[in-house]
């Protein structure tokens, strides 16, 4: 396995599971530890893995955060494109995700906030303001029912006989 | 009251694996590595194929052979994956489960007393089945010391004028042992040699992890001679829908069937349905949960070796089978004081035949969590009785 695949296949088991020791990378995919280390280092230090982090079940705890998907029309720039508008908007840490659209719209956000009011004041004095915004149209999330591939709708696993043939 | 039993079932002894099943059932707690099925549920897109279907009220029964757009499907599948070519409308049968396929396949196949060579450790169905469709079951010991080899001579020493057929099963369960075409080539000349019938279990043909699957029925002059035997329950995650098929010659398929149409009628068209959006969509699914097994394997594998317990790394399925030879106990000793000391399953290698003795069958269809969490149990184990 050549170091591209063996980095592939590293990031095929961070991705699902990110807690994942090096022993047991290693072991699953029959190489030295050691190698499994440094390529795992590698990849932190050029940001291919910028951070870990838990996937979380939000209804699990109370919390009166407040997420909403946020469309953009915007007027792109010559020489630039949407990338200066797009620079001015993902600057603000209410912003998590940031991407340029195909379809109705140019740019989606997926904003966070601690309450409806903060989102609503993001919106209408920061983005609606900027210049080369167009429109907005705010889409608040009202329910998870699956975040990054994890059903959270209380499905359980289906029971299996303990003994099979 | 007379005894009402035939005496031919008399002559069957009931499954080990059901004798443990009853001993785990009821315990709480455990971690088992005794499930032989996936851990996966169905893919969505497949479920939701058969619920489609049942919508629209394809509630009927279908062609005693199979709904022929899966036999289509089958024969496109065999010869993409393994450069196989069937006729769908003639070499083709759907059946209830890879067991069904079996059953009518030795019933259409053996008269009485006709020997049938079986290697062993092997699943617990064959014997049985070969047994009660009239004919005498053969069994060769795969096992050399704490490895699975196999003797060819001994075969051949084994074959008589009564010898119908060889079966084999790759990869196998319980061992996880498959052929490499240098072995499927010396049983297709003993095969041909001897003039004899092939039955080749492939259902977990799609499980093999190191080299490309070969289809027994692919080489050179054994189509003609092999009944082919598949399924979607391992490789798709669909042991619910008892789908399964057999490719034969026309004139075997054509007995199975007289045999099929009678007891079975049709394979459920619900699973028929769902077993069509699995070939036609399901080989990334196949590829995603491949990719897990694997690594699985190599987790168990590893974790058994180093706890001193000889585990071969096997080829294909998901399932390993580690030897307990240094250990003072029988299989069947130590699995019973494992699951009660440590609430951990596993099945004893002598429900898969008497060579079995002196191993345990593992199943790695189990998340790496449990699989850990049992090794480390196991370790426990072995302290107490001073095997470490």
């Amino acid at each position: 396995m050549s170091n591209d695949e063996l980095k592939k296949a590293i990031l095929d088991i961070l991705v699902t599971d990110a807690k994942r020791s090096v022993d047991d990378i290693a072991a699953m995919l029959q190489q030295p530890k050691k190698k499994i280390k440094e390529l795992i280092e590698k990849m932190e230090q050029d940001k291919t893995i910028l951070t870990y982090k838990a996937v979380i079940n939000r209804a699990k705890f109370d919390s009166d955060r407040t997420t909403c998907l946020i469309e953009v029309q915007c007027s792109p720039q010559r020489g630039v494109g949407f990338d200066a508008i797009a620079e001015r908007i993902y600057k603000f840490p209410e912003v998590r995700s940031l991407y340029l659209m195909s379809g109705g719209c140019d740019l989606m956000l997926l904003i966070e906030g601690e309450t409806m009011r903060d989102v609503a004041f993001f919106v209408a004095e920061k983005l609606a303001t900027l210049d080369h915004v167009k429109s907005t149209t705010t889409h608040f999330l009202l329910k998870r029912y699956k975040e990054d591939g994890f059903i959270l709708t209380g499905q359980t696993n289906p029971s299996r006989l303990a003994i099979t043939p | 009251m007379k005894d009402f039993r035939a005496e031919l079932i008399k002559t069957i002894p009931p499954s080990g694996i059901r004798a443990f099943f009853d001993l785990v059932i009821g315990m709480k707690d455990v971690v088992s590595l005794g499930v032989g099925e996936p851990d996966f549920v169905t893919p969505w897109h497949i479920c939701e194929s058969a619920i489609f279907s049942i919508e629209k009220g394809m509630t009927s029964y279908t062609s005693n052979l199979g709904l022929l757009e899966l036999r289509h499907a089958i024969a496109d599948y065999l010869l993409r994956m393994f450069s196989v070519k069937y006729d769908p409308k003639q070499e083709l049968i759907i059946t209830v489960g890879a067991s069904e396929a079996m059953d009518i396949a030795f019933r259409a196949v053996l008269n009485p007393g006709d020997e049938v060579i079986i290697l062993e450790p092997s699943y617990v169905a064959y014997a049985p089945l070969v047994t009660l469709a009239g004919g005498v079951p053969v069994n060769i010991s795969l096992i050399h010391g704490d490895e699975l080899v196999v003797d060819f001579e001994k075969i051949e020493s084994k074959i008589t004028n009564k010898t119908k057929a060889i079966f084999i099963n790759y990869p196998n369960n319980p061992t996880g042992k498959s052929f490499r075409k240098d072995e499927l080539v010396r049983f297709a000349l003993l095969a041909e040699k001897h003039d004899l019938l092939v039955v080749s279990d492939e259902i977990y043909g799609e499980l093999t992890y190191d080299y490309d699957h070969i289809c027994f029925s692919s080489l050179p002059g054994m189509k003609e001679r092999t009944i082919l035997i598949s399924g979607f329950s391992k490789a798709f995650a669909m042991t619910g829908w008892r789908i399964g098929y057999a490719a034969a010659p026309h004139d075997v398929i054509e007995a199975m069937m007289k045999i099929h149409q009678y007891a079975m009628l049709c394979a459920p068209i619900s699973g028929q349905i769902a077993a069509i959006a699995a070939l036609e969509r399901g080989n990334k699914d196949v590829k995603a949960m491949k990719k897990e097994y694997k690594r699985r394997r190599n987790i168990i594998v590893e974790g058994f070796n180093k706890l001193n317990l000889y585990c071969a790394n096997p080829e294909g399925a998901f399932y390993v089978f580690p030897s307990i030879k240094r250990l003072p106990f029988s299989s069947e000793e130590f699995c019973i004081k494992l699951l009660n000391e440590e609430k951990v399953a596993v099945v004893p290698g002598t429900a898969f035949g008497s060579t079995g003795e002196g191993f345990i069958r593992c199943a790695y269809a189990a998340s790496i969590e449990n699989i850990k969490e049992a090794l480390r149990r196991i370790k426990d184990f072995l302290q107490r009785h001073d095997a470490l």
